[in-house]
């Protein structure tokens, strides 16, 4: 008698649970089958920004993740270098990261639907697919080289480990010419303090390409220290150079590199800075928040990157020499890169 | 001890006898057993998505989370070991777990509280693990208190074929709302969370706790509460004196700090087969599916043989693996694949949940939690240790002499376990009432 009346009991809860479940799910599935009814290219764009296709081979854009809130959140957009918070020209193209060079273009997609499919695009000038790579974790990274031809991105992969919790990333390299597809540079041979380094636990992320489409600098984790590592793509070579660099990213006059350092703060857990790479030495930049992004070069002088603003992100602006002080250049935007 | 087992059998819950596998499963097994496996689908929901809602929806990297993980580890060890005291202390086993259960659930809704604050959402995770390492120990006492000690084995298999079918279950169902509601993962945590709640509620309703009458100190109680506390833990540390349980913590040590751990394992046969990333997550899943399908019947067999045997086979199993990865050549390609993850799935059928109904019957009833805590403390710490080892090794060596070495030592830790686990612990083997005696 008392074993009925708790089964009473507990299925009389369960059914109020479902009853929640079913009620957010429904809920929350009309706001995001709204937002998708504003995807078909019908939406109403926002009252500074045009729908239509970015061309990639047109210099002075600025070409970002669109952040925006609405059905245009997560499309590729572009607005003039010369007036960034001018009109914002949004295309159809929804990705999580993006970045442009040398009339050519990625794009890290995610296809929302049961199982998420996670795929590279590469992009020629008109924005058209020319290569598509599926990838096999969360888009973290993308670039691409000066002159176009190659292609990197760096993806989280969770499902590594069976009963712990822990990430690890995949980097990957699309050579376009060729065509060749490096899933992982943990297929490089590596050399640490002169020496052949062997390790399972390595981790590459963040890769930025030099002028010759062959040197390339990215970050690499093992046993819990970063390192920078050069690589040579013909050689199939990585070398670590030095520690705590993160999410390398090369001048547009090859000198210096800006990075992400570690600080061990909790609260602010990176700083950007500029290392020389003549000098080897390390300029901490006047940005006091912490950045978790692979900056670009606006220019010479001055490096831009998203930045987590409450529950927004934005691109700021800040000088490459460690002076002045970071300024707002893209609102409501992540993921930036410049058409030279 | 068979006695006073089946005296605490009996006071725990009914032992219903029933036709079929479940016969003899105490219907506190199988409840215990549902609620793992629904609050198993509540965090496997969440662990699936956990990525790409941070990555996609927030904007923040997750390797912000994985710096702490050695931390957290200590930490769980910690809060495992207190658990436990407490659930003894006060006899409270059902109370502890439940707490446990309703830290790790209230933690899905903490994910959407804690919005983009990663430092919210690192606090978060943790509490999570914190509420795991506080419920386990109680639970898998609980299994023990509730089962005739001959069918322990049997009792545990039930439980952990239950909590890995949970497990494959979780990213379905979350996958399923994300087909459902594209995007909204706020949705897979409210789901999450009513899942999680709806196990509490299980708990509450059908899992049953009695305490169990202290063997020596029946007066504790009116004790100083300083006193109490000090002497509770004192007879915990005693149990090690007791010959079977040390030597079975000794040999779970040891064998823990040569297994090689499961991401290493699916690493390897990634590089050999040169499986294609888009499939590397699905590794788990064959372990899982394997794990699922032998813990039952490993468990019967674990009461029929005796549980030294089914323990160490299981670790034999896995050196099975680890020689199909060292031998087989690299076209083995699919048999060889589905070896290794049915042998790594038996390896845990066999030893996890076996283990547990080793150590059960060996320590005694009032201070059964403790010394459970105690136990996967000392496993869990070896195999941190081992894959610690295993990195350095790779290190220096490269990736075969890696597995070639694991293999030895492992071959040689049977070697060195068969014997000192010779004290016979088939599941409520009745000799040891002198063993116990050393509490």
């Amino acid at each position: 008698m008392r074993l009925d009346r708790r089964y009473g009991a507990v299925l009389g809860a369960a059914l109020v649970l479902v009853v929640i479940a079913v009620v957010y799910v429904v809920h929350a599935a009309g706001g995001t089958n709204a937002q998708r009814a504003g995807q078909g290219g019908t939406g109403q764009a926002g009252a500074d920004s045009v729908l239509g296709t970015v061309a990639l081979d047109r210099p002075g854009q600025l070409v970002f993740r669109n952040a925006e809130p609405g059905s245009q959140s997560g499309r590729l957009a572009a607005v003039p270098v010369a007036d960034p918070s001018g009109r914002r020209t949004v295309s159809n193209l929804s990705c999580v990261r993006v970045y442009a060079a040398g009339q050519t273009g990625v794009c890290l997609t995610i296809e929302r639907s049961a199982i998420p499919k996670i795929t590279a695009v590469a992009l020629d000038s008109s924005m058209h697919a020319t290569r598509k790579v599926q990838l096999s974790g969360a888009p973290s990274r993308a670039r691409v080289s000066a002159s176009g031809r190659m292609i990197s991105w760096t993806v989280f992969v969770s499902g590594d480990s069976y009963l712990t919790a822990g990430f690890s990333t995949r980097t990957g390299i699309l050579d376009t010419r060729t065509g060749r597809v490096t899933p992982t540079l943990e297929s490089f041979t590596i050399y640490k303090d002169g020496a052949r380094y062997r390790a399972a636990d390595v981790n590459f992320w963040g890769v930025t390409f030099a002028d010759d489409d062959n040197r390339f600098y990215a970050t690499m984790r093992t046993k819990g220290k970063t390192y920078l590592v050069q690589g040579d793509y013909d050689r199939r070579t990585l070398r670590a150079l030095r520690t705590n660099v993160e999410c390398p990213s090369l001048s547009p006059d090859g000198t210096r590199l800006v990075f992400k350092k570690a600080t061990g703060d909790a609260a602010r857990p990176w700083r950007l800075h500029v290392l020389d790479l003549k000098t080897m030495r390390e300029t901490p930049l006047a940005e006091q928040h912490s950045v978790d992004d692979q900056a670009a070069w606006l220019d010479d002088r001055t490096v831009m990157y998203g930045r987590v603003d409450g529950e927004t992100t934005n691109v700021w602006a800040v000088p490459a020499d460690g002076s002045g002080g970071p300024r707002l250049l893209i609102k409501q935007a992540y993921s930036p890169a410049v058409i030279r | 001890m068979y006695i006073s087992t089946t005296r605490e059998a009996d006071a725990a819950a009914v032992v219903p006898r029933r036709g079929g596998v479940l016969r003899a499963v105490a219907a506190n097994v199988v409840a215990l057993g549902a609620v793992s496996l629904v609050t198993d689908v509540s965090s496997e929901m969440v662990t699936a998505v956990l990525p790409l809602y941070l990555i996609v929806a927030l904007g923040l990297s997750p390797l912000q989370f994985g710096l702490l993980d050695g931390l957290y580890a200590g930490a769980t060890v910690l809060v495992r070991l207190v658990g436990g005291h407490v659930a003894d202390r006060w006899q409270r086993r059902k109370l502890v777990a439940g707490f446990g259960y309703g830290l790790s659930a209230i933690c899905k809704l903490g994910l959407l509280a804690a919005g983009r604050s990663a430092v919210g959402i690192g606090a978060v995770l943790a509490v999570d693990r914190v509420g795991k390492g506080v419920r386990t120990p109680p639970r898998d006492a609980l299994i023990t208190l509730s089962s005739a000690p001959g069918d322990l084995g049997r009792s545990f298999g039930v439980h952990r074929a239950m909590d890995t079918a949970g497990a494959l279950m979780g990213p379905l169902v979350a996958f399923a709302v994300l087909w459902a509601a594209p995007g909204a993962y706020d949705a897979v945590f409210v789901v999450s969370f009513c899942v999680a709640l709806f196990g509490v509620l299980l708990l509450v309703a059908f899992v049953r706790d009695r305490p169990v009458a202290p063997a020596r100190t029946p007066v504790r109680d009116r004790r100083p509460e300083g006193a109490a506390r000090q002497a509770s833990v004192r007879a915990a540390l005693g149990l090690l004196g007791g010959r079977a349980f040390r030597r079975l913590c000794v040999g779970a040590l040891l064998l823990g700090l040569v297994t090689v751990s499961d991401s290493f394992i699916y690493l390897l046969l990634q590089r050999r087969l040169d499986i294609g990333l888009t499939y590397f997550p699905l590794l788990p899943v064959g372990t899982a599916g394997s794990f699922l399908l032998l813990a039952v019947p490993l468990g019967r067999l674990a009461d029929r043989v005796g549980a030294r045997a089914v323990f160490l086979g299981g670790h034999v199993a896995l050196l099975g693996a680890y020689l199909l990865l060292l031998l087989a050549p690299a076209s083995g390609g699919f048999p060889l694949l589905i070896g290794v993850l049915a042998l790594h799935g038996a390896f845990y059928a066999a030893t996890d949940g076996v283990l547990m109904a080793a150590a059960g019957p060996m320590l005694p009833g009032a201070l059964r939690t403790s010394g459970l805590a105690l136990l996967q403390s000392a496993q869990a710490l070896a195999r941190l240790a081992s894959s610690v080892l295993v990195g350095a090794v790779w290190t220096v060596w490269g990736m075969r002499p890696t597995i070639a070495t694991a293999a030895l030592a492992l071959g040689v830790a049977l070697l060195v376990a068969w014997p000192l686990l010779r004290t016979p612990f088939h599941t409520g083997a009745p000799s040891n009432e002198e063993e116990v005696a050393g509490r």
